[in-house]
């Protein structure tokens, strides 16, 4: 017979649960959920070794375990400190743990630059919402921000390093998915950049998940780098037989076209699962997928705006009402729109649209409609 | 049943008499008013020839504002279509290529930009939304056409006068935020 595991009581925010030994503070606050949980920018439970970077998900223990109730000193990282048994801990009850992460959030964004207008991660970028519930309105950082040259890293994968608040996920993600780790953090302090060592180009077969796993616009997808704003696709979970990965994604739509496929995410915009650079970068055609049902997104995020669930789509009764005639001074929008042109794909075109992508003439059929009128 | 008020009076439902039905005093008491008000201030203006001044919060015809040097504020982020209820806001990025710095401000550009007068609400949440000043509701209103792909408004359509080329165009489509911005 088994000897029965004890198990640790740790109070988080007053609420109490029991979690195995080794479980750190974070894990455990993820297992009660909600506000309880503390933000982390930099901790990934698929990662290991990550964490204990960003200090954003600082926790203060009001008293370090039964045997020693004292509390300690300092605000903790709880991705990194573990549990024992009799701990309590604060996180959102504690004026010192909001007031701390205020100055952590106003630390990452001293040199990350204000550009999410134009930054393809904006709506999913953990950083905006970090900021958005803790960050202040105006700066007071007088100093230029740092800024980059620019490094190539491949045909599919962006790297914006001026965004980067080095998190070393994307590192760890290298590390371990693939068999051999070209990119790291090169240089140290206020220089220190995520750089492939002399230009090398990431070419592996799983490396496209370090776009998914950057928790800022540092690391982006370059076939669909400025297509369109994330939350005017709509996600779609899909899965085909892939021989390298399990296949399970999210396909991003506009209209029929898949603008960009992602891994599926968790709760906490962890994956769920790593896939493959052809899955990802390669199969953006409905027909290579099997379409599992639209994702469910967080009634709280801004991809959800337009996502009309359970909508029932009045039927057409102006050709029953007129014997099976259709009137003739409807207009269809796409006869006169520039915008969403059937002629133009945007999600065939590799890398971002330019001026040039959009200069084709109109064919001349879809105009006749006019000349009714 | 008790009245509610002392005020309630029965209506008088006596027939008129002969002279009351030549209604020649009510006429002449109509017709006083009437007169009366040929000598007051006019509450009309003869509108396309005078125009009233705009209050400063006027919400009309949309304008894609351009920077001092002439290059298109738009990034294309997106933020006035889904502030838009009407959802009338339409648009699709591009990147900027080598040479066409003098054209457009940031790297992403809005290269299609599509306003459906039809749907607009004018309601201004668009301006509002803008992170880049890059759209205004300016003081020109009422827009007309013969058909209604006419009203379908693209970037052409939208854009301000290039402040260099035609300052006095550029001005004029300003109205009075031109005096806004010269304050500031």
């Amino acid at each position: 017979m088994a000897e029965e595991k004890k198990l640790f009581k740790v109070t988080i925010d007053n609420i109490t649960i029991e979690v195995e030994p080794g479980t750190s503070i974070l894990n455990a606050a993820r297992m009660i959920g909600g506000d309880v949980a503390p933000p982390a920018m930099c901790y990934y439970s698929k990662l290991k070794g990550s964490g204990g970077k960003c200090r954003t998900c600082l926790v203060e223990v009001a008293a370090g375990s039964t045997a020693d109730p004292r509390p300690m000193p300092k605000l903790v990282a709880s991705c990194r400190t573990n549990v024992m048994d009799g701990m309590v801990v604060k996180n959102i009850t504690s004026e010192r743990v909001i007031d701390a992460r205020n100055g952590v959030v106003e630390f990452l964004l001293i040199n990350h630059p204000l550009d999410c207008p134009i930054c393809d991660q904006a709506g999913e970028c953990h950083l905006q919402d970090l900021s958005y519930e803790h960050g202040k309105e105006g700066t007071r950082y007088e100093f230029g921000r740092r800024t980059f040259h620019k490094h190539d890293l491949g045909p599919y994968i962006q790297l914006h390093m001026t965004r980067c608040i080095l998190c070393y996920r994307c590192v760890f993600t290298a590390d371990q998915l693939t068999n051999k780790r070209v990119h790291g953090v090169l240089d140290r302090g206020d220089h220190s950049e995520i750089a492939t060592y002399i230009e090398k180009s990431l070419d592996n077969d799983f490396i496209g998940n370090v776009i998914d796993v950057c928790p800022v616009g540092a690391l982006t997808d370059k076939t669909f780098r400025f297509k369109n704003r994330v939350w005017f696709l709509k996600p779609v979970d899909a899965h085909r037989d892939c021989p390298k990965c399990k296949g399970h994604v999210t396909l991003w739509y506009r209209g029929d076209e898949v603008f960009r496929v992602t891994a599926r995410k968790d709760q906490w915009g962890e994956v769920e699962d790593w896939i493959c650079n052809e899955c990802r970068f390669e199969k953006k055609k409905t027909s290579d997928w099997v379409i599992d049902g639209p994702t469910n997104v967080n009634r709280h995020s801004v991809i959800s705006q337009g996502q009309y669930l359970g909508l029932k789509m009045p039927t057409e009764v102006m050709p029953e009402v007129m014997g099976g005639r259709q009137p003739r001074l409807l207009m269809d929008i796409h006869s006169v729109s520039e915008v969403n042109r059937k002629d133009i794909d945007l999600s065939k075109i590799e890398g971002p649209a330019h001026s040039t992508d959009f200069e084709k003439p109109r064919p001349n059929g879809q105009q006749a409609i006019d000349n009714n009128q | 049943m008790q009245s509610l008020t002392s005020r309630a009076r029965p209506v008088e439902r006596k027939p008129m008499t002969f002279v009351e039905r030549l209604y020649l005093w009510n006429i002449w008491k109509g017709m006083m008013i009437t007169f009366r008000h040929i000598f007051k201030r006019k509450a009309t203006i003869s509108f396309p020839e005078q125009k009233r001044p705009f209050s400063p919060v006027f919400r009309g015809l949309h304008i894609l504002n351009r920077d001092e040097e002439g290059r298109e504020r738009c990034t294309a982020c997106g933020l006035c279509a889904v502030a838009c209820p009407a959802e009338a806001i339409t648009m699709e990025a591009a990147e900027r290529l080598p040479g066409e710095e003098h054209l457009y401000r940031e790297e992403k550009y809005a290269a299609k930009y599509e306003i459906n007068m039809l749907r607009c609400i004018f309601c201004g949440l668009c301006e509002e939304a803008c992170p880049k000043d890059a759209i205004y509701l300016s003081e020109t209103f009422a827009p007309s056409n013969y058909q209604r792909k006419g009203l379908i408004y693209g970037k052409p359509d939208l854009l301000i006068p290039d402040p260099k080329e035609n300052p006095e165009e550029y001005r004029k489509a300003l109205g009075n935020r031109a005096k806004k911005q010269e304050a500031n």
